[in-house]
């Protein structure tokens, strides 16, 4: 079980209010990503759920029960910190052992679990090895490893990919998405990376100076940003935003339009002079200026369209694909 | 220092230093050698004639000797007890966030700057003076009677002045040790279930283990060498109930004026103090270079 619910939660750091009041539904085995600039209030409310830190107003309820004053070791979640937090004088075994040593368990069992933890994440080789001694994916899966011997109700994770190259971030994202199918527990994972919000997440909650934006599914976040924040977060490369004259003709204070909702051609209502283009083979992204809309505009287009710097492009947007926003950067439906 | 002429560069800079400190330490440790092997007394006005181990045997038979090394023995571990075990407690506490930290750090940190013999003088006569002392006057407003210290418990009495000198040094180093502490490993710990008392054995303890290594060795260094707190307080006695090594030299050469005597005691505080450093350093050292 691992049903967690935020009611009316705030936190203030003395006279700064980091957190207005939030409610949060969290639903037993679902991938929750809390996504958003840095500086939001993420890794705040993930302490706030694991009780690193107290609330200062509202409650936490863990499985219907009011965990609001449980004490962090006594509500059944397990947490991988961002700097992994390993134990250095440890060896592998002993800091995948730790949570189970500190609940007193039989050595027999507490042998079993770790070994079969081992297993599972790859670490058996590395098993009487230090810390110091492993590459940052290795330590990585020890962290994780320490976190699943206790078999919590649900896994917090801060940023935990944040420190490794790009290749291997791919790999441990799959990882993580594969070890939460098999475990089916509830994971509450923090990031910044909208690649990863938009690949792991069962639910994103998109977090902006401590308020929730929006909650939804990746593919729901990204048909219908509820504003021109959350539009503008998910999805990559950015949607663009157009004001005025444009927008105006479509009844709303701005349009947005995704770069990928553009066709390029010779012909189409939007003309422009090509800039930059930035080309990853399967797609090109094309800069475009002096379309009189917005400056830069990005479209995708696919890798082997040929335009080339300065070239007049002629570009048409997909009408059912324009998302509409009033004044005050609200959807208009 | 990684290329080879960067290495060899750091050598010839650094070499004037080395050879300065060399001649520093092996010219008086020649001539104690020297003097340690001659019938040499002050009072003996003439010739002083080779001795052989002479000076060694004597000193070695004298049963203030084996006293001496008794209390030097009890004087370190003593004191080593006292301001690890205190440090390490007075660092836990400085280290947690309170009202004026600032303040109370420099207080703390205080007894480290007060001379030796200033230190001994205002324990021996505002403290631990059965008649004046503070001590002597609760004992007797509480209608005791009065702890003489010096009298009674003359090597208690140096353990504990010493040991105030030292402890603000064994805080800081652990204070400073202690803050490097990563917290989110505190709070790894506490996450996974650990109470404040596991927290501290097994995450605070293992990460103060170098810092706990460099303050015993340090403290054993000069501990071993006590002088004038004794000097000032006890005289070394009653008795040879405060006499250590250290005293016993002095003792020997300038209350009795046998250089010979003295310098034979002191080659052999030496040897003692290098088998003792070597002993640390086997049992504690795998923590330096961890
Ligand atoms: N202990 C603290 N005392 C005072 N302010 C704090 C404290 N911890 C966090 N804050 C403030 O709270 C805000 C949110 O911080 P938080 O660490 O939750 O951000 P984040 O969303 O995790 O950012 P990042 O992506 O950079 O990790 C920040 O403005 C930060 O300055
Ligand atoms: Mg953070």
């Amino acid at each position: 079980m691992g049903q967690i619910q935020l009611k009316q939660v705030s936190k203030s750091f003395g006279d700064v209010e980091v957190i207005p009041p939030l409610d949060l539904q969290i639903e037993d085995g679902e991938f929750v990503v809390f996504v958003g600039p840095s500086g939001c209030g993420k890794s705040t409310l993930l302490r706030l759920i694991a009780g690193l830190e107290d609330v200062t107003s509202g409650s936490i309820d863990i499985d219907g029960d009011d965990a609001t004053a449980v004490p962090p070791a006594k509500r059944g979640l397990a947490m991988v910190f961002q700097s992994y937090a390993l134990y250095p004088h440890m060896s592998v075994r002993k800091n995948i052992a730790f949570p189970l040593k500190m609940a007193k368990m039989d050595k027999s069992e507490v042998d079993k679990r770790v070994a079969n933890a081992a297993s599972v994440l790859n670490l058996t080789d590395y098993i009487d090895r230090r810390p110091s001694q492993l590459s940052g994916g290795q330590r990585q899966r020890v962290a994780i490893g320490r976190a699943i011997v206790r078999e919590p109700a649900a896994f917090l994770f801060d940023e935990p990919l944040s420190n490794l190259d790009a290749a291997l971030r791919v790999g441990m994202r799959l990882e993580i998405s594969e070890l939460h199918k098999r475990l089916d527990t509830t994971m509450i994972y923090v990031t910044h990376d909208q690649v990863e919000a938009m690949t792991m997440a069962d639910k994103i909650v998109v977090l902006q100076a401590g308020v929730i934006e929006q909650v939804g599914s990746p593919l729901d976040l990204y048909r219908t940003p509820r504003n021109k924040f959350v539009a503008g977060f998910i999805g990559s490369p950015k949607m663009n935003f157009i004001e005025g004259a444009e927008g105006q003709k479509h009844g709303a204070h701005a349009i947005g339009i995704r770069p990928e909702h553009i066709d390029v051609g010779n012909s189409g209502p939007w003309k422009g002079v090509v800039g930059v283009a930035e080309h990853l083979g399967s797609d090109t992204f094309f800069h475009i200026h002096d379309t009189g809309l917005a400056d830069p505009l990005t479209v995708r287009a696919s890798g082997e369209v040929a335009f080339s710097y300065g070239d007049t492009i002629h570009l048409t947007p997909r009408e059912d694909r324009i998302h509409k926003f009033d004044e005050r950067g609200i959807r208009i439906a | 220092m990684a290329t080879k002429a960067s290495r060899s560069a750091a050598r010839l800079m650094i070499s004037p230093a080395v050879l300065l400190l060399l001649g520093w330490m092996l010219v008086p440790l020649c001539l104690t050698l020297y003097f340690s092997f001659l019938r040499y007394n002050l009072l003996q006005i003439g010739a002083t004639p080779f001795a052989g181990w002479e000076n060694y045997y004597w000193f070695v038979t004298d049963p203030s000797f084996k006293a001496a090394i008794q209390n030097t023995l009890v004087l370190v571990g003593g004191v080593l007890a006292i301001t690890t075990i205190g440090g390490l407690f007075a660092a836990i506490l400085l280290d947690r966030p309170m009202f004026g930290t600032g303040i109370i750090r420099i207080m703390v940190i205080a007894p480290f700057f007060v001379m030796p013999t200033v230190s001994a003088l205002v324990w021996k006569n505002m403290f631990m003076n059965p008649v004046n002392g503070i001590f002597g006057r609760i004992a007797t407003s509480l209608g005791f009677q009065p702890v003489d210290f010096f009298g009674q418990i003359p090597l208690a009495s140096i353990i504990i002045i010493v040991s105030w000198t030292w402890l603000p040094f064994a805080t800081l180093i652990l204070l400073t040790a202690l803050q490097s502490l990563d917290q989110e490993q505190l709070e790894a710990a506490e996450m996974d279930g650990a109470g404040w008392w596991s927290r501290f054995w097994f995450i605070m303890l293992p990460h103060l283990a170098r810092a706990i290594t460099v303050v015993i060795l340090i403290q054993t260094i000069f501990l071993l060498s006590i002088f004038a707190e004794i000097l000032v307080t006890t005289n070394g006695g009653p008795g040879t109930a405060t006499t250590n090594l250290t005293y016993l030299i002095y003792v020997s050469s300038l209350l009795q004026f046998d250089v010979g005597m003295g310098s034979a005691g002191g080659v052999i505080a030496i040897i003692l103090a290098n088998i003792v450093a070597i002993f640390l350093m086997r049992m504690i050292g795998k923590n330096l270079d961890a």
